[in-house]
């Protein structure tokens, strides 16, 4: 699903900074894995270009068989918004949006017909237990209902891959070990392959793979090395 | 116990957790704001000093002509019996009287006129020496051919002691050497004669035009006035030389008050600017504030500090303003001097001073404005809710104000119209307008609602997420808008004020024109006589001739005098000569006589067809019939239309200034008019056709409207840079949105067409509203501030095209910003920038 082969990722600037180096990384479809290491060490980096948002200095990138150094911008776009699913630390919620078209915006960037549409939010937000809040602002909703709506938009499009940026960094432990189970639970059940960044221990713990990202690569971790 | 550890002080540091954090978001747009404040300080601070100068320059010129009079005596233009003169001078308690006759004379060489000034040199000498002529020979002051010019006059003239110059006196010239210079530091453009040679030569024997009176010691100047008045006959007045002071610049004030006005407009977009600016950084910043009040920090203390960031802007504005106002008049007075375009000060040479009451009056107006522009987001800072703004889910969703105040004021601005000028100015009709703008400005939440509300959800799934934004966020949208509403609610406001006058003039200039050629005399001392009439009606080619009698008169010593025209017209078809107001009057047999007032005569005696008008001719106070109230876009300080016959009755005065030809068919008009002048002699006349009257006429309506123009602009470029700089702002704020919604797969140009359709729809709305706004306001700019200040009427004419154009033009020029500003959107700033709290 996920192949990077020797991947080189620096900053310019005043002061130059190189992420990592001939970084390499495989993830099969299905596959849950989380990456973890210290603050700043590039873990975001790494899924941005994942993502196909930022571009490597050096090295090869594929997600499902797409060569991105062929590809240009939109193609990546239409890539991201077809295949990938995304879940943030702060939610990024709009808050202009219902619940319901929040969850449903990447099927309406996908051009999906409404009434299909609102077929798949529905089933997707009783899945995540939102059901009956379609029509809520995001500021009537607590944190942890915040990051079910962004999961259940995560994967309302059925998207082969999850990229999960620090998913429960805002919320306490015990809502924290719900989302991560939803998450976990939602991604199983979809058959989608997750990359999961996170410094929290039982979040990485739900993983079936567990990486560690250093200045000199990827480092197999076991759940009890996480801080 | 000691440390090297230094910290800055309470205050201090808790302005910089208020104020921080932010800066450098806002950089761009706070330099916006401060430049908006110093643009609309300085073009008013400019206005303000030019026409000080030029006033100042006007009343020291004045007061060297009336010198240490403590009374002045003046009637019409043509004069008075100087029989008055002995009767006057042997009054008890006055010390000293000075006769003194003035005329306009034509200088060879000179398109316009010099005043001539004749006086008694040993009476003039005890009240306004100025008056009396530096010269090596005494004798020269009573000599006949000799001419004192005051130092513009000399300048004008470009002559030196001993040179000559030639001045036309009937139809003889008249060569008069220059014997020395009149004195005053004043910058009026007059020459000093003996008085018996003045009146022999210019047809003014017996005639004085002003008799200059000092009180004997210990006399109470008031009563004296009283009995001298009550010696004169009807059309003379006895006053104060400050009272005519007053008049001079009484008639150039309304239009002083009206370019002062333009420049604050300039000011007010500038604050709505501070205001865009507050608003977007203070929702920027709420979690921020709402931390400060959690941690303690007051409310009060809140709302201080952001007023006063805002008024550090005002204060940095309102400086840079004053030092450019104070560079930009004195280059406009160096370049253009100090008419600025109206023609009241033309020919003066004014020098700028320094004016601390008006440095201090405009740097205090900045201060102001950004206060005023940052009270409404310091109350919304200070009215969040500390818990919820924490939360911030909706931080970029500003909450709109209760629009019931913007209703309140715009119905108060509507009730302000029908209040009436305040010592001769608009002032309730400027507050109207004040009032209308701000409560457009304010009201502008709930029609952003309304209208996006009523807009269909389009398919387009970018255009949905940009009406989903603005439905969400009127309070956002209001800010955003309001610069662009005040700016072009004002603009359209005065475009369809200046075509709506222009338009009327030109009609009126096609009624009042009926004629071929148009003569004049060249100036008030060589009218023409019954020869001369003779002579121009015998011209070959002229099939028909009418004269007219031009002077004028007092009808309230407190106002200047108004024009009497004594004309050749038929009282049966008035409507034929003079652009009537409504239906004239059939004056009946045994009524008084018919006078056709205009629109100034008719608002200042607050007169109407069918009233009596008294008139003071030849020293007797006659009865007439308003027959009739007509626009006259000429004379602003009146005019009154009288039958020349009658006139000539009543004054034995039947010299006239002025012709109206009519030609016979196929007849060359400049033929006529190089017979005309030979006919009247060389120098003495002025001719001219139609569509020559009718260009000068509109050259001067441009030249005067051409401040009010640029002024204009002015205010427009602000508001244009307002709404650009708070899209662009906006879209900073917004770039976490941006980042998750590439995340999620949307495009570049999706992203850019989302921005496109919320310019496009912002700027539709403000250009909309202003639209609204502006006619709204163009009806009282026509009908309260024009006719209260200047009293023309005139008719609505819409400049249907160019508001059209303008429309298209900002709503292209706002999205095209709105899509260059995408540029940060799809930047890889804003895909990290997802990694941030809201």
């Amino acid at each position: 699903m996920v192949e990077l082969r020797h991947v080189s990722k620096s900053f310019a600037g005043p002061a130059p900074r190189t992420i990592f180096g001939r970084l390499s990384l495989d993830v099969a479809p299905g596959e849950y894995i989380a990456i973890v290491g210290a603050s700043g060490v590039g873990k975001s980096t790494l899924l941005n270009v994942i993502a196909g948002l930022e571009r490597v200095d050096s090295g090869t990138v594929m997600v499902d068989g797409v060569e991105y150094a062929t590809k240009d911008d939109d193609a990546l776009t239409v890539l991201r918004r077809d295949r990938m699913g995304f879940v943030f630390q702060a939610f990024h919620v709009l808050p202009y949006l219902s619940v319901a078209e929040n969850v449903g915006l990447p099927l309406a960037l996908r051009g999906e017909s409404p009434a299909a549409g609102s077929e798949r939010v529905a089933a997707m937000l009783e899945s995540v237990g939102l059901a009956g809040r379609e029509r809520s602002k995001p500021r009537e909703l607590s944190g942890g209902e915040l990051q079910r709506v962004a999961i259940a938009r995560a994967l309302v499009h059925r998207p082969a891959l999850v990229l999960a940026d620090e998913p429960t960094g805002n919320l306490d432990p015990a809502i924290a070990a719900q989302v991560i189970k939803l998450l976990r639970d939602a991604v199983t059940t979809n058959g989608a392959a997750c990359v999961l960044a996170t410094h929290s221990r039982s979040a990485a713990a739900s993983a079936d793979r567990i990486w560690r990202l250093t200045p000199d690569g990827l480092v197999a971790a076991q759940s009890g090395d996480v801080d | 116990m000691s440390t090297d550890v230094r910290t800055l002080g309470a205050p201090f540091a808790v302005a910089r957790a208020v104020t921080g954090g932010v800066r450098a978001f806002v950089r761009g747009r706070t330099l916006l704001a401060v430049v908006a404040i110093a643009f609309g300080i300085a073009l008013g601070y400019a206005v303000e000093l030019i026409n000080r100068a030029a006033v100042n320059e006007l009343s020291t010129g004045l007061a060297t002509l009336s010198g240490d009079a403590d009374i002045e005596v003046r009637g019409p233009r043509t004069g008075f019996d100087e029989a008055l003169y002995p009767l006057l001078a042997q009054l008890d308690g006055v010390a000293v009287a000075s006769p003194v006759v003035e005329t306009d004379v034509t200088v060879s060489g000179r398109d316009s006129a010099l005043t001539l000034v004749g006086v008694d040199v040993f009476r003039a000498a005890a009240i306004t020496p100025a008056l009396v002529g530096a010269t090596g020979d005494r004798m020269d002051a009573l000599r006949g051919d000799t001419l004192f010019p005051s130092a513009a006059a000399a300048s004008w003239l470009g002559v030196h002691d001993g040179d000559t110059v030639d001045v036309a006196a009937g139809r003889a010239t008249l060569t008069l050497r220059v014997a020395g210079m009149s004195g005053g530091s004043g910058a009026l453009r007059y020459a000093v004669m003996d008085i018996a040679a003045v009146q022999d030569a210019f047809g003014l024997r017996g005639r004085l035009t002003r008799i200059d009176l000092r009180a004997s010691p210990g006399t109470d100047v008031g009563k004296l006035a009283q009995r001298v008045q009550a010696l004169l006959p009807p059309g003379l007045v006895a006053a104060s030389p400050q009272a005519g002071m007053a008049a001079a610049a009484r008639l150039s004030r309304a239009y002083r008050v009206n370019l002062n006005v333009l420049a604050l407009v300039a000011l007010f977009t500038g604050s709505m600017l501070v205001f865009a600016t507050q608003t977007l950084s203070v929702a920027r910043r709420r979690p921020q504030f709402a931390l400060l009040r959690t941690l303690g920090l007051a409310r009060g203390r809140l709302v201080g500090f952001v007023i006063a960031e805002a008024a550090a802007l005002g204060v940095v504005g309102a400086l840079i303003g004053i030092v450019a106002g104070h560079a930009l008049a004195w280059i406009a007075l160096r370049e253009f001097g100090p008419d600025l375009g109206a023609g009241f000060f033309r020919g003066s040479a004014v020098v700028l001073g320094f004016e601390p009451l008006p440095m201090l009056a405009f740097g205090t107006l900045g201060l102001l404005a950004a206060i005023i522009g940052s009270a409404l987001p310091a109350r919304e800072a200070a009215l969040a809710s500390p818990a919820a703004a924490l939360k911030a889910s909706d931080a970029d969703l500003a909450a709109a104000p209760p629009s019931w105040p913007a209703w309140v004021l715009i119905a108060t601005g509507a009730a302000a119209t029908f209040l009436p000028a305040v010592n001769g100015l608009p002032l309730a009709g400027y507050g109207a307008i004040a009032l209308i703008v701000i409560g457009g400005i304010l009201a502008m939440p709930q029609i952003a609602r309304t209208v996006l509300h009523a807009i269909r959800t389009p398919a387009y799934v970018p255009a949905q997420l940009a009406i989903a934004y603005m439905r969400a966020s009127p309070g956002r949208v209001a800010a955003t808008l309001a610069a662009m509403v005040a700016s072009v609610s004002l603009m359209v406001a005065m475009a369809i004020m200046v075509t709506s006058f222009r338009q009327s003039l030109d009609d009126w200039l096609t009624l009042m024109l009926p004629a071929d050629v148009y003569v004049r005399a060249a100036s008030d001392s060589v009218p023409f006589t019954r020869d001369d009439r003779a002579a121009l009606a015998r011209i070959g080619g002229v099939a028909r001739a009418e004269f007219m009698r031009a002077t004028s008169l007092w009808l309230d010593p407190s106002l200047p005098r108004v024009a009497l025209l004594a004309r050749d017209i038929d009282p049966g078809d008035a409507a034929a000569r003079l652009a009537l107001v409504g239906d004239a009057l059939r004056v009946t047999a045994g009524a008084p006589p018919p006078a056709w007032i205009s629109e100034p005569v008719a608002d200042a005696k607050g007169l109407a067809p069918g009233a009596l008008l008294t008139l003071p001719l030849a020293g007797r106070a006659v009865t007439f019939t308003v027959a009739g109230v007509w626009r006259d876009y000429v004379r602003q300080q009146g005019a009154v239309v009288i039958e020349r016959s009658r006139y000539v009755a009543l004054t034995g005065d039947d010299a006239v200034n002025e012709a109206t030809l009519w030609l016979a068919p196929g007849v060359d008009a400049a033929a006529v008019r190089d017979d005309v002048a030979r006919a009247a002699g060389a120098g003495r006349v002025l001719t001219a056709t139609p569509a020559d009257l009718r260009k000068l006429s509109l050259a001067a309506f441009d030249r005067t409207f051409a401040v009010t123009y640029a002024l204009e602009a002015a205010a427009v470029l602000i508001g244009v840079v307002g709404l650009s700089a708070a899209l662009v702002a906006q879209t900073l704020a917004r770039s976490r949105e941006f980042g998750m919604l590439r995340h999620v797969g949307m495009t570049r140009r999706q992203l850019r067409t989302m921005l496109a359709v919320e310019g496009a729809t912002l700027a539709g709305m403000g250009v909309g509203w202003g639209l609204v706004l502006g006619f709204a306001i163009s009806l009282i700019l026509v009908n309260v501030v024009n006719r209260q200040s200047f009293h023309w009427g005139m008719a609505l004419h819409i400049p249907w095209l160019a508001l059209a154009v303008l429309a298209a033009s900002l709503v292209a020029l706002a999205t095209l910003t709105a899509r260059a500003s995408a540029r940060t959107a799809t930047s890889i700033g804003a895909v990290r920038a997802v990694r941030d709290d809201w």
